[in-house]
């Protein structure tokens, strides 16, 4: 008994629900002679690593199904041992090389060029190429991206490259112009709705059009959420209701109470208690920019007009700093008192203006 | 009955693809395949070909100095020095007398010490096996030089000028600010200019015209605009919508769909929604670019663009999104939030439109 989101995952080029003309072309590309090295970018549930099986399937056949997971030691110049897990099937080899920190540039280079050297067994049936997955592209370091630029072009002829990232903009240019980039959009709400309403008729539900229209909303144009939650409503709830509530994650609704105690009130013992609530949500293992972002959206629409633009630039200004420190903590709370004293400012004038 | 003709038919119909499938020649990417041969046909670099020719005439080719090539990518500074190696030795001798390191080889100071050193030392006669003449020296090429440590650079120095009698060096890069100092004063620099338009359209028309790529009209003028004077990714982007499109014609929406750019469309509504002074607007179409998958950082150039061109605000109104732009991509390229990066550029670029029609 697996997930909607696995059972559901459609395994051809052909069975995919959205970006129809993507897939089209992903499909003349698996059929052309040359097969150029690839990077997929968008946001997260829009489908990206479903579309990478399914060219993966279209160019080797359903050989590329057949995982196994293997463990891989890599040596440093410095001695040093990094272990990394690799999936692989006869055909392809993912990793996701930012695993190993700051040593990624080694893995790339010894993994790449040990794929590389080996050709494929049996080229006369099969492309002659292999197919080396690496995910995670933008949270590569600088170093690796540089080693994968000449890399990427000296072994053409034994492998090649899927990247795939959520953005391209940390990404250096020059492994940008060496990949086709394919850009994969998130699915609009009505196409989310139709994907509901078509796994619900699988498995034998009925679902009523408002709930789709509301879990599609409430996901944000992630499908992968869409469906999770769907499958939750199933859970809570069968047969559906078109009023029914929908349950929200646990870290959301706490996120949103801090957000409420921020703007309810603006002291120093307040800020105590509120750090208490952050550090609670990043020991769930809450990404700190998700936290970020939450924050942000809740405050937003307490504040007037030329507040908000404020409150932007302090949580764009804090994030920054966020990534670039060590301890998240200190960037989010120094947001949260930046906030307080700002919204207590502009409070204070208005009552003055008041009288 | 049925079962059976089915199974027949399918049969003979896999036996077809078959013998079908016979192989076919290895495709190279059209980037090497259209590589210059010689240092004759490098485009557009008039002074570099030039110098570099005369010094070439077999008598003077103990002259050649250590080159240092800058400029932006995709101009062909890797062609031409390739070419050079090649005009000299010939594709025989050229495994054997040129050393060609870059980014992705291992390339700290021990490899400067040990593998650099040990190449250069090696003394080479002055013919060929086959008793041509050539010239007596090896050439170490040091491609994406930019990318060295400092102390790799720095231990570099004195082994190029010792082995002056047998090795020359050439040290390729796109900022020449990130070679030391000691370093350039050794070699002679050449520039390489962006390319200039005319001869991205030539060449590209070209190689439409070998490949037999069929293109709507503007197709290649999109592809000059947007590759910025980049012969490398204007042939890049060529290659790979001829192979996305098959037999069909390339159209611009391609072009403009492979190269990730944003559609104009879609900045005129951010740039629509600053102005209507609603943060929600502005909230939800930032919100937009980031779920249609858009590159932040191509975003703001675009912006960027658009605003320096603006007619409506003042020159300071610009001066103040241009320094916050310049914030927001550093930020971006420290590896912040996207979504959060734009909203604060959007909101900046509001606060400034607003003020531009208070003041007015």
């Amino acid at each position: 008994m697996s997930l909607w989101v696995d059972k559901y995952r459609p395994n051809s080029l052909a069975k995919l629900d959205f970006h129809k003309n993507l897939a089209a072309h992903l499909k003349k590309l698996a059929h052309s002679k040359d097969f150029p090295h690839l990077m997929f970018y968008g946001p997260s549930g829009s489908g990206k690593k479903t579309r990478i099986m399914c060219v993966l399937r279209e160019l080797y056949g359903p050989g590329t199904e057949k995982l196994k997971i293997q463990q891989q030691t890599f040596t440093t110049p410095s001695n040093k041992k990094v272990e990394i897990s690799t999936i692989a099937s006869n055909y392809h080899i993912e990793v996701n090389p930012s695993d190993a920190g700051i040593y990624d540039r080694v893995v790339i280079q010894d993994l790449i060029k040990t794929v590389a050297q080996s050709h494929q067994l049996d080229s006369g049936s099969q492309k002659e190429f292999k197919v080396v997955l690496l995910t995670e592209v933008d949270r590569l370091t600088k170093d690796a991206q540089h080693a994968l630029r000449r890399t990427m072009e000296k072994y053409t002829a034994t492998c090649r490259l899927i990247l795939y990232c959520n953005s391209t903009s940390k990404v250096i240019p020059a492994i940008r112009s060496r990949c086709l980039g394919i850009r994969v959009p998130a699915p609009s709400h009505t196409e989310i709705g139709q994907i509901l309403h078509y796994v619900c008729r699988k498995e034998g539900l009925t679902l009523p059009d408002e709930l789709a229209q509301r879990i599609a909303e409430k996901s944000g144009r992630n499908l992968r959420k869409a469906l999770l939650i769907c499958e939750a409503c199933r859970v809570q709830q069968y047969p559906f209701s078109e009023d029914q509530q929908i349950q929200e994650a646990d870290w959301e609704v706490y996120l949103k109470e801090t957000a409420q105690l921020i703007v309810e009130g603006q002291s120093p013992k307040r800020l105590l208690e509120v750090r208490g609530r952050l550090y609670e949500l990043l020991t769930h293992c809450i990404p700190a920019d998700i936290i970020m972002k939450g924050l942000v959206q809740q405050l937003v629409t307490n504040c007037d007009g030329s507040l908000k633009a404020e409150v932007a630039r302090m949580a764009a200004f804090y994030e920054h700093r966020l990534q670039r420190g060590n301890k998240v903590i200190y960037h989010l709370e120094a947001f949260v008192a930046k906030f307080m004293s700002v919204y207590k400012r502009f409070l204070e004038e208005g009552m003055a203006d008041f009288f | 009955m049925d079962a059976f003709l089915k199974g027949s038919t399918s049969s003979t119909a896999s036996t077809k693809s078959k013998s079908q499938s016979t192989k076919e020649p290895r495709a190279v990417p059209w980037v090497e395949k259209y590589r210059p041969k010689s240092v004759d046909e490098v485009a557009y670099q008039d002074e570099v070909v030039n110098v570099l020719k005369r010094t070439l005439e077999l008598d003077q080719v103990g002259e050649l100095p250590n080159l240092l090539f800058y400029g932006p990518p995709g101009t062909g500074k890797t062609s031409t020095i390739l070419a050079i190696a090649r005009q000299l030795y010939g594709p025989e001798l050229m495994k054997d007398r040129v050393l060609e390191l870059n980014a992705s080889d291992e390339r700290g100071i021990e490899v400067v010490r040990n593998k650099v050193k040990k190449f250069s030392q090696r003394a080479v006669s002055s013919t060929t096996p086959s008793g041509k003449k050539c010239p007596p020296f090896k050439i170490v090429i040091l491609d994406e030089a930019d990318s060295m440590t400092r102390n790799a650079q720095a231990a570099l120095r004195r082994t190029m000028e010792k082995q002056n009698k047998t090795t020359r060096f050439c040290l390729i890069c796109n900022y020449v600010s990130r070679i030391i100092e000691p370093l350039t004063s050794r070699c002679s620099k050449f520039r390489f200019k962006p390319l200039h338009d005319e001869i991205l359209v030539k060449k590209l028309k070209e190689i439409c015209g070998k490949e037999s790529v069929l293109y709507q009209t503007g197709v290649i003028e999109e592809l000059v605009k947007v590759s910025e004077g980049d012969m490398r990714k204007a042939i890049t982007y060529l290659q790979s919508a001829s192979r996305l499109k098959g037999d069909e014609a390339v159209t611009i929406q391609d072009i403009i769909e492979i190269s990730g750019i944003v559609p104009d469309i879609v900045i005129d509504a951010v740039l629509e929604s600053a102005n209507s002074s609603s943060y929600e607007r502005l909230d939800s179409s930032v919100k937009d670019i980031i779920l249609e998958g858009y590159p932040g950082a191509q975003v703001i150039s675009q912006i960027h663009d658009r605003i320096v061109e603006m007619d409506q605000i003042t020159d300071k109104q610009k001066s103040v999104i241009t320094e916050r732009l310049g914030i927001v991509d550093k930020c971006l390229s420290d590896g912040a939030d996207e979504y959060l990066q734009l909203l604060d550029l959007s909101s900046t670029i509001m606060t400034q439109f607003c003020q531009a029609e208070s003041s007015s």
